[in-house]
């Protein structure tokens, strides 16, 4: 690897820039795209390799080319900076996921609670709004409390984030439902929120629902059968 | 591979660089059956024998580490094939019974 495409690799995980390191095999010939130099075929496979988020190896007109995808990491947004979440965001940080905890209440959203972790101390909705969770955002609620879940809730459910979960048994999702559909939104949307949170290991102890939710992301995220759930919205009706 | 993990062996690897050591990064490009780390995997690796990440779940990493020093002396990259086939694997001992390959580059 030369020292221009490092510096350029670098910069590009700094500005949390997507980019593909495309390596010609086995002769080692690099470049980085998305790059206006590129062959076309070698683009397209690399927007495609972007877009699906795979690394891999490819077969192209001039041989094989590897392509190492470098996305930005996943975001997990946690609301409610509960004791449920000084579990959760170590083990979401030990598997990648770049966290961030939003509570307004500060006594709660405490440097001392939740050391080297991004806090928003913004009502949940404002922030949700700043943060603008994409395809590649987990949304957690964890506050157990109406005025601060629904706000949230009703932001993540107009975003695409790939994970909705909120904490609360049946009947209080129930309740969260009942609540967001008098918010507009409908069945589909509300099938997206995953409540009970996290998959169902009979977690008891703080530890162990932040288990079950990082174990719940992880199934949704690499497509495991564990992820099914029935729709939610039904379950409540 | 989105997980920072991948990302951070390569942040080592540019550190020791940038302190003056010789550095090649191993990176596993392909895997068939079951392997135990994914395409995208990275093994850092310097002269003086300083190791981070991991190519495998430990089998292949001794074999890829004198790979990377023969890299780090002449510069050129190297292919490496892991798999049953091929009689590299039973001497490292491959238990997992996958096949790999790991492209072994210099960081210049």
């Amino acid at each position: 690897m030369t020292p221009d495409i490092l510096a350029a690799l670098t910069e590009a995980r700094a500005a949390k820039r997507p980019v593909v390191l495309a390596t010609q095999l086995p002769g080692g010939a690099q470049l980085l795209l998305p790059n206006p130099d590129a062959a076309p075929d070698l683009a397209a496979a690399a927007a495609h390799a972007l877009d699906q988020d795979e690394t891999g190896t490819v077969k192209l007109s001039d041989g094989d080319w590897f392509l190492h995808v470098h996305n930005p990491p996943m975001r997990l947004i946690v609301v409610g900076a509960v004791h449920i979440a000084q579990a959760l965001v170590p083990m979401a940080a030990q598997i990648g996921l770049s966290v961030i905890v939003v509570d307004p209440r500060r006594s709660f959203a405490s440097d001392d609670r939740f050391p080297n972790t991004t806090i928003v101390t913004e009502w949940p909705d404002d922030a949700l709004d700043a943060l603008a969770p994409d395809a590649r955002s987990a949304i957690v609620t964890l506050t157990h409390d109406p005025k601060l879940d629904d706000p949230a809730l009703d932001r993540a459910l107009k975003s695409q984030a790939f994970y909705i979960g909120a904490l609360g048994g049946r009947k209080t999702h129930g309740g969260r439902l009942k609540r967001l559909r008098a918010l507009g939104h409908d069945e589909a949307a509300l099938a997206r929120i995953r409540g009970p949170v996290g998959l169902n290991i009979e977690a008891i102890t703080a530890p162990e629902i932040a288990l079950s939710i990082i174990a719940e992301i992880v199934a949704v995220r690499r497509r495991s059968p564990l992820a099914r759930r029935e729709p939610a919205a039904q379950a409540a009706a | 591979m989105t997980y920072a993990e991948a990302e951070d062996i390569l942040s080592v690897a540019a550190q020791w660089r940038a302190d003056g050591e010789q550095v090649a990064v191993a990176t596993v490009t392909e895997t068939w059956g079951s392997s135990p780390r994914p395409a995208g995997s990275r093994l850092a690796i310097t002269a003086s024998g300083k190791m981070a990440g991991s190519v495998s779940g430990g089998c292949i990493e001794g074999a890829v580490a004198d790979a990377a020093q023969m890299t780090m002396t002449t510069g050129a990259p190297q292919l490496l094939d892991f798999g049953v086939t091929n009689e590299r694997a039973w001497e490292v001992g491959l238990a997992c019974g996958g096949r790999v390959k790991v492209f072994v580059e210099k960081l210049a």
